[in-house]
């Protein structure tokens, strides 16, 4: 599709301070997309948003995670201009975006809320609707809007009217009336929350297949980390309004920046204590009198906090008779009673007192198979490599 | 029986006339009202709703003194007239208007003008959607609107006069015609003015079931 040009309006004025649209040449493809800076909203006299710096570049999918009421929807309305920042600029493109602009802006992006919030009216024209706004009509206008029906695989529901549509098919809709646009940048507000479980893994499938096909940028909130490390080529974790962390999925999950980012990305073992020697970039942690082995760069005597993840511990049911494991120097042995065991889906949770809480994900079957219940002595056996090191403020 | 024709032509259209214009003016400003937030709105409501229930002989006192050949607009020689009806009719059906319009505009959900908006609706844009989508009550408002007048007897009194050929309407009519003790006019009256509410409305009902079935 080559419609790129006519999805944009033509200009209100034709004054300087115009968008102009995207041009290779004019910018490098390091530039982003979209970038805001120095962003602050307030409401209510709180901050709901404070962030120094957020930027989404051409092909990237940017999910943006964190707990209820972080400020996460509000980020992604800033971003278009919905909800008017006290402070910050927004970029696209390079280019400063006023709010005289905001139309502009919004006609070259596309927006999906949470809710598919459906005009009262027919699939088709629900899906046209966005085109109609950009003046773009008829036959032109239908090949289009009939070629995103089919992407989505709803092509059928067509003449249907919104009402009559499922949660899964009515948030079809909505994605094929922001896909249609062929927007420069899609922006998602929980997309899959409204979708009941059964049709919400093939929407998803779907979501991901037309992210790679149109290798569209794309900022998509959501609170769920499965569905984020599956879409997001980069993760950013709000926490309270503030930018806490951005990076990689991988990197977000195994070795989040701060305590409270830890325990959103489910580092459930978070053990607080004192680095004592570090050689060759291998540190041992004394943590309540115990030692444990880290990978880290921290200089001796610092406050950290031991981060592990619950899938990186297994357990042993310690056993005077059978042979010591081999001992390597790179894993931790920490000796403990059991005090909880939580079913969580496939997995059993443990919970192991080895002076500080450790929490281990075992599969069901060896749970039954070793017998694990509370009060039963067990070995929780991690790597190095799998504790990451949190700087303590000094 | 002209009699009859030119008194019914004249209540529908007095009555026509001054709900469009009621409506021009009801439903931006409900619209407004509906969708900005400003720190008097708790104010502006109040006043609209209660000019919502303004009884309609106040509203007739208050253009009788307006338009009163001594008054302040006297000199337009309006007193008496057709135009003075739709004048009063106008300030009796505005505030039920815009009320009815507003509460059927802010019953949408607030998402929906961020998501119109989103998809990069213009504001005139955004507005049309969302008098689309509350088109069920915005006819309900309209009908409520035109009842308030065609039933109205107090200011078009005051105002029109009720002078035969020129300013008689059919509630006017029916007035008159009681105080005569001449009850069977007065029914029959009644009976036209009855069929005329049902008519106007029965059509708009049958505009917003289709609008809503479609």
């Amino acid at each position: 599709m080559d419609s790129d040009a006519d999805v944009r309006p033509k200009p209100l004025l034709p004054s300087a301070g115009q968008l102009t649209p995207p041009n290779a040449e004019a910018h490098p493809l390091t530039q982003p997309v979209l970038e805001a800076r120095d962003l602050l909203v307030v409401r209510g006299g709180r901050h709901v948003l404070d962030i120094e710096r957020f930027a989404v570049a051409a092909h990237e999918t940017v999910a943006v995670v964190g707990p209820n009421g972080a400020g996460k929807s509000t980020l992604l309305l800033a971003l278009t201009l919905l909800v008017r920042p006290q402070r910050g600029s927004l970029f696209l493109h390079g280019q400063v975006v006023t709010p005289r602009l905001a139309l502009d802006l919004r006609r070259r992006i596309g927006l999906v809320l949470a809710a598919p919030m459906l005009l009262d009216t027919s699939v088709r024209q629900n899906v046209a609707s966005g085109l109609r706004f950009r003046g773009i009509r008829g036959r032109q206008a239908g090949i289009r809007v009939d070629e995103w029906l089919d992407r989505l695989g709803i092509l059928a529901l067509r003449d249907r009217h919104a009402r009559e549509l499922s949660s899964g098919e009515a948030q079809r809709v909505s994605l094929a009336r922001a896909f249609v646009l062929d927007p420069e940048l899609l922006l998602l507000d929980e997309p899959f929350a409204s979708v009941d479980v059964a049709a919400r893994a093939q929407l998803i499938d779907d979501t991901e297949r037309l992210l790679r096909e149109t290798s569209r940028a794309c900022v998509f909130v959501t609170h769920d980390l499965d569905e984020a490390g599956r879409l997001g080529t980069r993760m950013a974790v709000i926490v309270n309004g503030r930018l806490r962390q951005d990076d990689v999925p991988q990197r977000v999950l195994s070795a989040p920046s701060d305590a409270e980012v830890a325990a959103f990305v489910g580092v459930q073992t978070r053990l607080p204590g004192r680095v004592e020697s570090v050689h060759d970039g291998l540190a041992v942690v004394d943590v309540g009198g115990r030692r444990i082995e880290a990978l880290s760069t921290l200089s001796p005597g610092r406050q950290v906090m031991c981060c592990l993840r619950p899938e990186d511990v297994t357990l042993r049911v310690s056993d005077r008779f059978s042979p010591a494991p081999p001992v390597t120097s790179a894993r931790n042995h920490l000796i403990g009673n059991i005090v909880k065991v939580v079913g969580k889906g496939p997995f059993v949770q443990v919970t192991v007192d080895c002076g500080q809480m450790l929490v281990a994900d075992v599969t069901k079957m060896s749970a039954t198979e070793m017998g694990l219940r509370e009060g039963e002595s067990v070995e929780a056996t991690f790597k190095a490599t799998a504790v990451h090191l949190i700087a303590l403020p000094l | 029986m002209d009699d009859l024709v030119q008194i019914t032509l004249l209540s529908l259209g007095v009555s026509g006339i001054a709900t469009a214009i009621s409506l021009l003016i009801g439903l931006p400003l409900g619209t407004v009202l509906a969708l900005s937030v400003f720190r008097s709105r708790g104010l502006v409501l109040s006043v609209v709703n209660t000019g919502m229930a303004l009884p309609p002989v106040v509203a007739g006192l208050a253009i009788a003194l307006m338009l009163w050949r001594s008054g302040p607009l006297g000199d337009l020689n309006l007193i008496y007239t057709p135009t003075a009806i739709v004048i009063a009719e106008v300030v009796i059906a505005t505030p039920v208007i815009l009320g009815l319009a507003a509460a059927g505009i802010g019953q949408l959900d607030p998402r929906l003008q961020l998501q119109l908006q989103g998809l990069g609706a213009s504001r005139l844009q955004t507005v049309w959607w969302l008098w689309r989508e509350a088109r069920l009550s915005l006819v309900a408002a309209l009908m409520a609107g035109f009842g308030s007048v065609i039933s109205e007897v107090g200011a078009a009194m005051m105002v029109g006069g009720n002078i035969s050929g020129q300013t008689r309407v059919l509630t006017t009519a029916i007035v008159l015609d009681v105080g005569r003790g001449e009850f069977g006019t007065a029914i029959e009256l009644g009976g036209i003015l009855l069929a005329l509410a049902f008519l106007v409305n029965g059509v708009l009902t049958w505009a917003q079931q289709s609008g809503q079935r479609r």
